[in-house]
């Protein structure tokens, strides 16, 4: 399914799209006007994601990942955000340019969210049930009982043990990966076609982060989900991810298919991410480390935004900020030295 | 063979569960440490890993002497630290600092970087006598790779990898023999993570501290430690070298953590075995008989709920290990596929 993988950048892909094609986010860019200046946080995103497939999104705090779903979910705060350009299309649909009213008829049955908070993302003073069973009461307008019943199917799917007499707990007393569980059950309750999970067991211990990932690769077999998985870390997404798309600063600076990405990466900066990262199965000396810090996205060095953090960089990269460009088979790199960088040894 | 310089001895740590406004009763302890004994020597890093509610941080606290043992011993270099007030512990604080995860919530906003780290040697004066101090600090802020210039700044003013950077400079101010990291460095992202790590690594060579570093994140942990202690549920499961642990695991648990850490390689993934855990951490305020792990453990037999076993080397394993069933186990996670 990732094969078929086309990076066109131009608003008619439309037209062409792949049969299975669900969600393309499209040269997207958001801006946060503050007190003290304007943030430019996504600077042209472009990714895609097919039914069945997981796309990871993969990047370090602050680089857009998750106000690229939020703006996707039409969830970002406005004030202080505004997106400034560029589409996210459902079914090839323009989301952005829908109205209220059509947009909240896709949250929830076409595509959906879970969060890393799961206990800030439930309602303290709802039981866990009715959560649930209020989306098949607004939604499709069913009874107190049949949705009731539905809910109770769904929490037995997301495996809480004892669903029925769970059915009616708050979500204080469920524990950290039930109330996961949960969360996922609400998000699902609708058979929805797009899952964006946003950092989903980062809260998580990690016995308990391999039966939440289990259980999401499971439902999304089930139903041929097509999941958008918001991450920063390197090795969940080596489990799960079809594809890969990594960010900095707003920016896509790499997407490849997983195999590719981890065995040869053709960006500087994911170089220096699978680098940084210690490894359990083998005992390192010293880490080889990103120099520098991310850059405030009030004022983004000229050029590629990686540029003063990065080993390769050349007079070339304070200048030109480098295209999101086609190097093979379903990958893309923005780096003016992409090439050299896969083809060496 | 060098010397122990810390010896914990059966400490636990209990807290009251109560009940009532006015006839406050207590109902229960929630056993947070309960029978834990180490030794860290002089100049290495004691890993200590576990799940959130096993008690590392708990473990910190009563190391460091900030909450009381309710029971058992820690000795650093012969003297029991718990039995100590005043001065004689105003003076043991010098040798043992900690350094704390959230660079955010540690750091006193309204504080500049200088008064932050010196403020130490308004406690301990006889370090750095008054007029040397600012240079003292300035020192600490070029060891640990911040510019000195930037005394004046406030906490806000840096990122949350230069904080955990004052964080450590205020910890090494006192030129103390033993640092507790109670999770550094799981705040912060990736890339910057590393810079801490090496950071820390720099520093242990440089005044050969010795750290007790508690992490959640086991890759993290294997990086840095010389020995790893394993915990879960106020009790050491497993503990051992660096290698015996990760590569040699004997206890249930250590196995089932081990082989459920993602790898950052897509190939190993099809041929990983994980061990999957059923259910959640039992709560420790009612924690199960005998073996605590057996409510969640494939080879739970009578035994396990009726005799706690002890912390020690068995038929089945080269280093300690409290369980009955104790034996190694290929954990594929750990190993290259190729």
């Amino acid at each position: 399914m990732s094969d078929i993988l086309v990076s066109e950048q131009s608003a008619a892909g439309a037209s062409g799209r792949p049969a299975g094609r669900l969600l393309e986010v499209d040269d997207l860019r958001v801006e946060f006007r503050t007190r003290d200046g304007v943030a430019k946080v996504i600077n042209g995103v472009t990714y895609h994601v097919d039914a069945g497939e997981t796309l990871a999104v993969l990047g370090e705090s602050g680089s857009g990942k998750s106000v690229t779903a939020q703006t996707i979910m039409g969830i970002l705060d406005t004030p202080p955000g505004h997106v400034t350009g560029g589409q996210v299309r459902y079914h090839g649909k323009d989301m952005l340019a829908m109205s209220f009213e059509e947009r909240r008829r896709i949250r929830g049955e076409g595509i959906a969210m879970i969060f890393q908070d799961a206990l800030s993302a439930l309602n303290p003073v709802f039981t866990v049930g009715f959560q649930i069973a209020e989306q098949y009461r607004v939604r499709r307008g069913m009874s107190r009982a049949d949705a009731k019943k539905r809910a109770i199917e769904m929490l037995d799917q997301v495996k809480i043990p004892n669903a029925k007499g769970r059915f009616n707990n708050y979500p204080h007393q469920f524990s950290g990966g039930m109330r996961q569980r949960a969360m996922i059950a609400m998000s699902l309750a609708l058979d929805p076609e797009v899952l964006i999970a946003d950092e989903p067991t980062t809260a998580l211990d990690v016995t308990v982060q391999a039966q939440i990932m289990d259980l999401l690769a499971e439902l999304q077999r089930e139903r041929q989900m097509g999941m958008i998985l918001i991450t920063h870390d390197l090795g969940v997404v080596a489990d799960v991810a079809d594809r890969i798309a990594v960010m900095y600063a707003g920016r896509i600076v790499e997407e490849a298919d997983v195999y590719d990405l981890y065995a040869k990466p053709a960006h500087p900066y994911t170089l220096g991410l699978l680098n940084s990262i210690p490894r359990l199965d083998e005992k390192g000396q010293e880490l080889r480390t990103i120099k520098g810090l991310p850059p405030n996205l009030m004022n983004i060095p000229p050029g590629c935004p990686f540029n003063p953090r990065c080993p390769m960089a050349q007079p070339v990269c304070r200048e030109k900020v480098p295209p999101l460009l086609q190097i093979g088979a379903g990958r893309a790199s923005a780096c003016h030295f992409a090439e050299e960088l896969v083809n060496r040894d | 063979m060098t010397e122990n310089i810390l010896e914990v001895r059966d400490l636990v740590k209990h807290y009251p569960v109560t009940r009532g406004v006015v006839f406050r009763k207590t109902v229960g302890h929630v056993k947070a440490v309960d029978g834990v004994s180490f030794d860290l020597r002089q100049g290495e890093t004691l890993g200590v890993v576990g799940e959130s509610g096993c008690g590392k941080s708990t473990l910190a606290r009563v190391l460091m002497n900030l909450e009381k043992p309710t029971a058992g011993s820690v000795h650093y270099k012969g003297q029991d630290i718990s039995k100590l007030s005043g001065g004689a512990l105003r003076r043991l604080r010098r040798q043992i600092q900690l350094v704390m995860q959230d660079p955010y919530t540690s750091l006193n906003p309204r504080m500049t970087v200088g008064d932050l780290i010196g403020e130490p040697f308004e406690i301990h004066p006889e370090v750095a006598p008054k007029g040397s101090r600012r240079g003292k600090v300035k020192e600490l802020l070029d060891l640990v790779g911040l510019n000195p210039e930037h005394i004046n700044r406030y906490p806000h003013q840096f990122s949350g990898g230069q904080r955990q950077r004052i964080g450590i400079a205020r910890a090494l101010a006192l030129r103390p023999e033993i640092i507790v990291c109670d999770e550094p460095v799981s705040a912060l992202d990736v890339s910057i993570q590393a810079q801490v790590m090496n950071l820390l690594e720099k520093l242990q060579a440089e005044f050969g501290l010795a750290y007790i570093f508690i992490a959640h994140d086991l890759s993290v942990v294997r990086h840095l430690s010389d020995r790893v202690a394993v915990m879960y549920l106020g009790k050491v499961v497993e503990i051992g070298t660096e290698d015996e642990i990760y590569e040699r695991p004997t206890h249930p648990y250590t196995q089932a953590l081990l082989s459920a850490v993602p790898v950052p390689d897509p190939t190993v993934r099809e041929h990983k075995a994980i061990i999957r855990l059923t259910g959640d951490v039992p709560s420790p305020a009612d924690p199960p008989s005998g073996c605590r792990f057996r409510t969640r453990c494939w080879k739970a037999q009578e035994v396990c709920a009726q005799e706690v076993p002890l912390l020690q080397i068995r038929s089945g394993s080269d280093h300690p290990s409290a369980c009955h069933f104790a034996e190694k186990r290929e954990i594929v996670a750990t190993h290259e596929a190729a």
